[in-house]
């Protein structure tokens, strides 16, 4: 068995965030809790991420892109919405052009809430969806 | 011969590892430069392992055998210099794979990868002329061109060559895509160009490339070491230590500097590639003509 949770690469994507889960996944990767000592990179590209990281809901214009993001991962791949928005479209649920959280168009794996979620709780999320993605690449090994 | 079948043999069997291992002390570096704890200094063999486990996205049918050719020609180009050969065919068999990972990024339709690409190239033409001036001025010192003549001197060539060792260092931080010449592929925190000329390499395509500039920086870094060492063992250890030295500097300059335009950068490596390569030698054949 192959072992890929030490190198967890994330993909962080802002749907309709407000931005405040945003500083706090951006603060993960600051010296006061540098995400990199478990090797996590923070890639801005779909082709090298392993974890997809999506804050804020899905409105009508994101939403292909977040599915397009998705497809252009390479599996195994791990998703974690950030966030109440994201869990489920939090405030802005009612609005007309929110669709909903991230489930509505992409299988959410890890579902991390707050208002706005505290970097210890994404960090909580993150080591999870780690746990989740060497799981996944064991059960891709074992079909091979 | 046969030292020279385990020079070869020893080189692409420890490069990657000591490229690997000299990666992951610059992340172990980098990180404690900005107050961080930092990954492991295994963490390159971590990333390039979980890479060959994921799935491979190919863009094109190209695109694996142009990634491939690139490993193979790096390779290659360290084997040259190891057996000895000619240093300017190791220079030209270094551009050639360099051009391979060019197509591979041309090959794809993303602006990114595009973009990338060209930067790349640009890159090559602000680093190619300090290359070939390092052959030059090689041949002036010590009247060869062959790896295996050079070290073979009784005096270190950097006697000689002060200046084009100074450009050589220059232009390594462009080869070693380090800030702030790192236009081509970005390091992960700026993110306008994506990953740049490695935007559309997805898993195993990506750990090669990984794998491959290991191989390259281990070459470059002997190029390096080939300014010291001459016959006798103690230039051996002081070629050891000017590399670190070396490739500290290159971690403190990518950690203090942000990234320049091109044009700076071509304009920056041409200049030190006149000042410091020329005159170096320009004054060698002065004070040759005059002994």
């Amino acid at each position: 068995m192959a072992n890929v949770k030490r190198s967890p690469w994330l993909l962080h994507y802002d749907g309709s965030s407000c931005n405040g889960c945003d500083i706090e996944v951006l603060a993960c990767t600051t010296p006061v809790y540098d995400v990199e000592r478990f090797g996590v990179v923070n890639t801005g590209d779909p082709f090298h991420a392993d974890i997809f990281l999506i804050t804020g809901g899905i409105n009508s214009q994101n939403k292909e892109v977040v599915e397009q993001i998705y497809s252009q991962m390479p599996s195994p791949k791990v998703v974690v919405a950030v966030g109440t928005c994201a869990c489920t479209g939090g405030v802005f649920k009612e609005c007309y052009n929110i669709l909903g959280g991230v489930d509505t168009v992409i299988p959410v794996d890890i579902y991390v809430p707050g208002c706005a979620a505290r970097p210890e709780s994404i960090i909580d999320g993150v080591v999870k969806a780690v746990a989740l993605f060497q799981e996944k690449a064991d059960a891709m090994d074992s079909k091979k | 011969m046969t030292t020279k079948i385990i020079f070869i043999v020893a080189y692409l069997i420890l490069a990657p590892f000591i490229g690997g291992l000299l990666d992951g002390i610059d992340r172990k570096i980098s990180a404690r430069m900005q107050g961080r704890k930092g990954p492991s200094v295994f963490q390159p063999f971590f990333d390039v392992a979980k890479l060959f486990n994921k799935e491979v996205l190919l863009v094109n049918k190209a695109q694996a055998f142009l990634v491939l050719s690139y490993l193979g020609f790096i390779m290659f180009t360290g084997a040259l210099l190891y057996s000895g050969a000619d240093l300017l065919l190791c220079f030209f068999t270094l551009t050639t794979a360099a051009l391979f990972l060019v197509l591979a990024s041309c090959s794809t339709s993303s602006p990114f990868s595009s973009i990338g690409s060209q930067r790349e190239l640009l890159q090559m033409m602000a680093y190619e002329p300090m290359v070939i001036l390092t052959a030059i001025g090689f041949y002036y010192a010590t009247g060869s061109f062959k790896a295996s003549n050079i070290v073979a001197g009784n005096m270190s060539a950097i006697v000689y060559l002060p200046g084009i060792f100074v450009g050589f260092v220059f232009i390594l931080t462009i080869k070693m895509r380090k800030s702030p010449f790192d236009l081509s592929a970005s390091h992960h925190p700026h993110q306008e160009i994506v990953k740049g000329i490695t935007t559309e390499l997805s898993g195993g395509l990506l750990a090669i490339t990984d794998i491959a500039e290991w191989y390259e920086n281990v070459f470059l870094l002997s190029i390096v070491g080939m300014f010291l060492i001459n016959t006798s063992v103690v230039s051996i250890v002081a070629a050891v230590a000017v590399v670190i030295v070396v490739y500290f500097l290159e971690i403190l300059i990518d950690n203090t500097s942000a990234r320049m335009r091109w044009d700076k950068v071509l304009k920056l490596a041409w200049s030190v590639t006149i000042i410091a390569g020329g005159i170096n030698l320009v004054v060698l054949q002065v004070l040759k003509s005059l002994i």
